[in-house]
């Protein structure tokens, strides 16, 4: 598959801080790419220097074929943004805030109309044109700031944060809709997320930490690297649970056991089979990726 | 153009929808209108007729005239540059919440960016003034007309040029701020001092000669005293033709700074357009050029 974004040793300080250290990675096209790191990992350096909004100390950045250095607004017209918080005019109305910065991309009357027709089909806003956007819902407005990172139809769009703070049918809204577009029209997501559920649906995961790649790979690669497996037995009894000699913590009504992988889960099977009447073998999660890349526990947004 | 028209257009509604930065804007010409109109007008009345030699008879109304005058080209010259600075503000509350970077994200030059900003508040700054300017005539009208259509005209161009100056120069200090306190404090500092600086509170000829001296340096002064002239040529020329000799009509002029001197030559009246002209096109070229050579500044300040 095709990249569609290459970044190249890319580096950034601010002061004596260094943001961003030494940042290769690549996304390719219509891939779903999480950035996942805590606050202050260099997420948002990133995302910023991508956007043509803050200078980088080195490194390259190369989007859709464009070189940030050679053609910034190239770049600008192949990414959508939408920002952690709305910021998206308060005061005015959804057509209109989406009127005026549709404008700044050259689209104007009847294609403008057009394609605000389709967004709000799409998104499910047709009804909210002439609210305030500072009266919306949460879910609306995410809804509306969605509109606005597609108006000019990128390639890429960059969501931050998009669901947090939003309910959970909304998110699954949310998700449907870019869902879709990326079935659609091949559209390629850079996600940056603290809910971990939504880094394990990427195609691929990059992990920073202190403003460097502490992993990355496919959701797969991360849990077989960084977890291990968790077998869960039902309808047996603790003594025999022992038996098997790994670690265990008894849930609800069941046993969960855990074993390096699933080669070892496997062995335990062919050990001991009359205790594994009734199981299930299941990995990792990516908050146990996570925990074990960085020591850190990423929960909506809180570090522990 | 299409897109400086879009900003122009989002700009503009936002200050009129803002009602708190519209109606801060039209506070300050209120403000000013009711202070001179009930205290200030006194002083100047008194001034006037403590001024003029005993042996001539002045009538009420050409001292009314002559205070009238010298109130509005005040408050005009206050409004428009502390107009434009709340105006302007939209620019700095932007940055405040964050909608400058859904602006500078599209490929709008930043130049572009900027002159979006000016021109929004040239627009609302100029119709804020120009009923400041239409409620400033019809109290001249009621306390003593002697402007001609002339006189009306050149008071619009005066007010479309000092609006341009305050635009400018508020777009200046604008670029620098980037929190709601700083706009509180700035907004402060000008609506209270410019008009000492411009001359409009307190007649500069009242100033010690090195204060004089150092205000005729600022473009702003020359505004208030093209204002005054316009608004009160009508009433000199009555004084003439009443007779008042040509000294007192010149000494009058001196006092109110209808006669501004730079280092002791008399500034023409051309001069002060030129003056006032030539600043507003520096002061946006610096404006351009700062956001040209520092377009991060607007983006993003830290990530």
């Amino acid at each position: 598959m095709e990249n569609i974004i290459a970044i190249n040793h890319l580096n950034k300080s601010f002061d004596e801080v260094r943001a961003v250290q030494d940042l290769s990675f690549r996304v390719k096209k219509g891939e779903l790419f999480a950035f996942l790191g805590v606050n202050g990992a260099g997420k948002s350096t990133t995302i910023n220097i991508m956007c043509g909004q803050l200078s980088r100390d080195s490194g390259s950045v190369i989007i859709g074929g464009n070189d940030l250095d050679r053609n910034v607004d190239g770049i600008k017209r192949e990414l959508g943004v939408v920002f952690q918080n709305s910021v998206l005019d308060m005061a005015l109305n959804v057509r209109e805030n989406l009127e005026s910065r549709a404008a700044l991309y050259g689209i104007y009357g009847e294609a403008f109309r057009t394609r605000l027709s389709e967004l709000a089909r799409l998104l499910d806003f047709e009804d909210l044109m002439k609210r305030t956007v500072g009266k919306l819902s949460g879910g609306q407005r995410r809804r509306i700031d969605i509109a606005r990172a597609l108006l000019h139809r990128p390639r890429i769009l960059i969501l931050d944060e998009p669901t947090t703070g939003l309910d959970p049918q909304t998110r699954n809204i949310l998700w449907n809709v870019i869902s879709d577009l990326r079935k659609n029209e091949n559209l390629t997501v850079f996600l940056t997320t603290h809910y971990m559920e939504e880094a394990a649906d990427a195609d691929y995961v990059v992990i920073l930490d202190g403003g460097k790649i502490a992993a990355e790979g496919t959701p797969l690669e991360l849990k077989n690297q960084y977890t291990g497996d968790y077998i869960t037995i039902y309808g047996v009894e603790e003594e025999k649970i022992r038996l098997l000699g790994a670690d265990y913590v008894p849930i609800r009504d069941a046993f969960r056991v855990s074993v390096p992988d699933t080669a070892a889960a496997t062995e335990l099977i062919i050990r001991y089979p009359d205790i594994f009447r009734d199981y299930e073998i299941t990995k990792g999660k990516m908050d146990d990726v996570f925990l074990a890349v960085t020591g850190k526990k990423l929960t909506g947004g809180a570090v522990k | 153009m299409r897109q400086l028209n879009a900003l122009v257009k989002r700009n503009t509604k936002l200050f009129f929808k803002d009602k708190g930065m519209f109606f801060t804007s039209l506070i300050t010409p209120v403000i000013l209108l009711v202070l001179y109109a009930t205290f200030l007008s006194k002083i100047y009345r008194d001034t006037f007729a403590g001024a003029v030699p005993a042996v001539l008879q002045v009538p009420d109304s050409l001292i009314d005239g002559c205070v009238g005058g010298q109130l509005i080209s005040s408050i005009l010259a206050v409004s428009c540059v502390t107009v434009a600075f709340c105006s302007n503000m939209l620019m700095v509350q932007d940055k405040v919440t964050g909608s400058i970077h859904d602006l500078t994200i599209s490929p709008v030059k930043s130049s572009t960016l900027a002159m979006g900003y000016y021109f929004a508040t040239l627009i609302s700054t100029l119709l804020v003034c120009y009923v400041a300017a239409a409620f400033c005539l019809g109290y001249v009208a009621m306390e003593g007309w002697y402007m001609s259509a002339g006189d009306v005209l050149c008071i619009v161009l005066d007010v479309f040029l000092l609006v341009m100056f305050g635009t400018a120069l508020s777009s200046i200090i604008g670029y620098f701020l980037s929190t709601q306190g700083q706009i509180s404090a700035v907004g402060t500092i000008v609506s209270a001092g410019y008009g000492f600086i411009c001359g409009a509170y307190m007649p500069i000829s009242q100033f010690s000669e090195e204060l004089q001296k150092a205000l005729s340096f600022l473009p702003g002064t020359y505004g208030t005293s093209l204002l005054r002239n316009h608004a009160l040529r009508g009433v000199y020329e009555e004084m003439r033709q009443q007779g008042f000799p040509e000294e007192v009509v010149e000494a009058i002029r001196d006092s109110i700074d209808c006669n501004l001197y730079f280092f002791g030559d008399k500034v023409e009246i051309s001069t002060m357009y030129l003056v006032l002209t030539v600043s507003v096109l520096v002061l946006i070229f610096v404006y351009i050029m700062l956001n040209r050579l520092q377009p991060e500044k607007n983006a993003v300040k830290r990530a």
